[in-house]
């Protein structure tokens, strides 16, 4: 590992070169299935990124103890733990959030992106970079989460609703009228391949730029 | 307190209604990445059809006469991703000591079916919607059988898709398998909706 890595750096690759969707291309599950608003989006990450940073550290701490050949099984038990943790505090805090996530808040566990982390960084790193890590790659799902379920929401029902409070409406003001199936699932697909296609354009310009 | 669902509904529910990969997302890492042919795509199918009915029925017992009776049903993420790893591990000594062409060729994806959403949404959802032993089995090979029937048809498309012309930008990799997922969506929702149960 390179010794040039600040916080800062750390931090932000996990939103740009390491975004879970764009980049890395895991925990697409949860990515598809609970963006259909913003607000679920947002209770989804946040457990996400509990979970991730709770794993990061627990693993950077005990990388020395784990056996190479059980690495797996302890990291899933570690990760169960913290989604355990997550799964009583939202259904006892945000039950309405809860109860819209529904089996998909256990099923942090097997988000590929935890145990990716874990696999992938936490096992080689210090604690402190392990837990800037966790941010940075939690922050990055949240913000796609909050991409996906707007571009979701906004069509699908033509306005953002957010923790009860209605930040606008556009079939109201336009007479927009709402694309039902953009919250079911054709609608999820529709709007992670739209988003990929984007991003590859992107890199086949900067990639020709650099020619 | 049990659900009073019929088998034949429960089975229903699984392949089509409730499609795992499909309507319920779960399990898309396999979706988008062991579908390039059809061969790597059965085989996975076939691994993930056994794990999901194995683990639904040994995490239906862990369920009903261990956890509910000392009162640890909060326990029960931990205990069926336990019970999930446990017979992963066993699948793959079999396929690579019996089928060793199918281990290369499943090559990663085998050991991350423990971490394929598949298969421990399956175990929860029986949970969940408190299926009996034998809607629960049912539920297992039903969702098992929906998993095949996506990755089948999607791999399909995308072997003979390599004939066609696709824009740079699309490629051939998961973006690709994403606009072909929508497409596969669109039928799902519709036809199956009008299948009276």
């Amino acid at each position: 590992m390179a010794d040039n890595r600040t916080v800062t750096s750390e931090f932000f690759r996990g939103i740009t070169k390491d975004n879970p969707t764009l980049g890395l291309v895991l925990g697409l599950c949860p990515t598809l299935a609970v963006t259909t608003s913003v607000e679920n989006g947002i209770g989804m990450a946040a457990g996400t990124m509990f979970v991730l940073v709770g794993s990061n550290m627990l693993v950077s701490l005990m990388r020395k103890e784990i056996p190479d050949s059980v690495r797996i099984p302890i990291e899933l038990i570690v990760i169960a733990t913290f989604v355990s943790i997550v799964d009583m505090v939202m259904e006892a805090f945000t039950p309405d959030i809860y109860a819209s996530l529904g089996v998909y808040i256990p099923l942090i566990v097997v988000n590929c992106i935890v145990i990716g982390r874990a696999e992938a960084y936490a096992l080689k790193n210090g604690v402190f970079y392990s837990i800037i890590d966790g941010l940075g790659v939690g922050t990055g799902f949240l913000l796609m989460l909050m991409l996906i379920g707007g571009v979701r929401e906004v069509l699908g029902t033509g306005g953002i609703d957010l923790f009860g409070i209605q930040l606008f409406d556009l079939t109201s003001i336009f007479g927009y009228n709402p694309i039902g199936v953009m919250t079911l699932s054709p609608g999820a697909f529709l709007t992670i391949a739209v988003l990929m296609t984007i991003a590859n354009y992107r890199k086949i310009l900067k990639a020709m730029k650099g020619d | 307190m049990a659900s009073d669902a019929s088998l034949f509904a429960v089975f229903m529910d699984g392949v089509f209604l409730k499609n795992f990969l499909i309507v319920q997302f779960l399990g898309l890492c396999s979706f988008v990445g062991v579908t390039k042919d059809v061969k790597s795509a059965s085989g996975m199918s076939g691994a993930v059809i056994f794990v999901i009915t194995m683990s639904s029925v040994v995490s239906y017992f862990l369920y009903t006469y261990i956890l509910l009776p000392l009162r640890l049903e909060y326990l029960n993420t931990i205990a069926f991703i336990i019970v999930i790893a446990a017979l992963v591990q066993l699948v793959e000594f079999i396929v690579r000591k019996f089928m060793p062409p199918l281990y290369r060729s499943l090559g990663i994806y085998l050991p991350l079916i423990s971490t394929n959403c598949a298969v421990l949404g399956a175990v929860l959802l029986n949970v969940m919607n408190e299926y009996d032993f034998s809607q629960s089995v049912v539920f297992g090979i039903a969702a098992g059988l929906g998993y095949t029937v996506a990755m089948l048809i999607m791999s399909s498309i995308r072997e003979w898709s390599n004939v066609v012309y696709v824009p740079k930008a699309v490629g051939r990799g998961v973006t690709y398998a994403f606009f072909i997922a929508f497409v596969m969506s669109m039928s799902f929702a519709n036809y199956f909706k009008v299948i009276p149960i």
